[in-house]
C-alpha cells in the first residue's frame, strides 16, 4: 500500500536532530518568498561572525541558489518545496569556522558536471547565477540525491574575504 | 509574503532625458516590475536614461539581467543608460560579473548629467 502513511514514515525516518547552531527553512518555489529567506540568512551570517562583505556574499549566493532552483529545477514559480538548511560550523582541528548552507529541491535533476558559470566576456542578460555563487562562496557542490531533485551544498569560511579592493580573493576561473 | 510596492518610485522627465528613481530590493520577484517600467520608458527612446539606485538595498542577477537588457535596448536606438547612487552592497554584484566596466556608473545625478 502506498500513500499518506508510507510517505509519513519516510519523512519521519529522514528527520534529523537539530541544534541551536542550525536553522531549517521550508519555502515554496515562489520568488515572493525570497525576501524572507534573505533576511534570515543575513542574520545567520552575522551571528556566524562574518564581516559585512562576507554577509553580503552569503546572502547573494543563497539568493542565486534559490532563484536557480525556482527557474531551472521547477521551471518557474510554483508551490513545490525548497528546503534551506543553515548551519554555523565552529572551528575544529581540520575545519575552519564558517557557515554551511544546503539548498534542497525536488524538481528536475541535471548532471552536476553540466552546472557551470558562463563566459563573462559575453555581455548579455542572464546566466550569471552559478558564477556569482562560485565567486561568493568557498565551497560549492551540486549533487543529485537518489530520491530526486537537486542538492547544493555551499560553505563559506569566516574571514575568507578581506573586503579590500574589488572582490579581492574572489576572482576564480570557471569554464 | 511579498513586497508589493513598485520598484520605480518616481519618473522625472526633463527635455530628452528621463530619470527613474528606484527603491527597495530588486530580486527575482520584483525585477519583473522593473523590467516592465524600463521597457515602457525606453519605448519613448529618451536620449539619456538615468537610473537612480540610491534607495536600492539589494539586487540579484535577475535585476542585473534587467539592467543589461535595458542598456542594450538603449544602445540599439543610440541612447545612453546611466546608473547613479549604487551602494557598496549592490556594486559588488556588478564587480563579480565584471559589468562595472560595461555600465556607465556615476556617484550622483549631477555627475551623470555632466558626464
Amino acid at each position: 500500500m502506498t500513500g499518506g502513511f508510507e510517505e509519513h514514515k519516510t519523512r519521519m525516518a529522514q528527520r534529523e536532530d537539530i541544534s541551536a547552531d542550525q536553522v531549517e527553512i521550508r519555502l515554496a518555489a515562489d520568488p515572493a518568498c525570497l525576501c524572507v529567506v534573505r533576511a534570515a540568512v543575513q542574520k545567520a551570517a552575522e551571528m556566524s561572525g562574518f564581516d559585512e562583505h562576507e554577509v553580503d556574499d552569503v546572502t547573494l549566493a543563497l539568493e542565486e541558489a534559490l532563484a536557480n532552483a525556482i527557474r531551472h529545477s521547477y521551471g518557474g514559480p510554483c508551490e513545490e518545496l525548497i528546503v534551506v538548511k543553515l548551519r554555523k560550523v565552529p572551528p575544529g582541528r581540520d575545519q575552519a569556522a564558517g557557515l554551511e548552507i544546503i539548498v534542497r529541491d525536488f524538481g528536475r535533476q541535471v548532471d552536476p558536471q553540466e552546472i557551470k558559470g558562463r563566459d563573462l566576456e559575453e555581455v548579455r542578460p542572464g546566466g550569471l547565477g552559478v558564477h556569482i555563487i562560485q565567486s561568493s562562496m568557498d565551497e560549492v557542490e551540486y549533487t543529485r540525491p537518489a530520491d530526486g531533485g537537486m542538492q547544493l551544498r555551499m560553505f563559506k569560511v569566516v574571514g575568507s574575504s578581506n573586503g579590500a579592493g574589488p572582490r579581492s580573493g574572489h576572482d576564480k576561473s570557471y569554464d | 509574503m511579498t513586497e508589493t510596492n513598485s520598484v520605480v518610485q518616481k519618473i522625472r522627465r526633463e527635455k530628452d532625458m528621463v530619470v527613474l528613481e528606484l527603491s527597495g530590493d530588486i530580486d527575482l520577484h520584483r525585477s519583473v516590475d522593473l523590467r516592465s517600467s524600463l521597457l515602457e520608458t525606453l519605448g519613448e527612446q529618451p536620449a539619456v536614461t538615468v537610473i537612480n539606485m540610491r534607495e536600492v538595498g539589494f539586487m540579484d542577477s535577475s535585476g542585473l539581467a534587467t539592467l543589461v537588457e535595458a542598456m542594450q535596448l538603449s544602445r540599439r536606438y543610440g541612447g545612453q543608460l546611466k546608473l547613479v547612487g549604487i551602494s557598496r552592497r549592490v556594486r559588488s554584484i556588478f564587480e563579480i560579473s565584471r559589468l562595472d566596466k560595461i555600465f556607465q556608473i556615476y556617484d550622483n545625478e549631477a555627475e551623470a548629467l555632466s558626464g
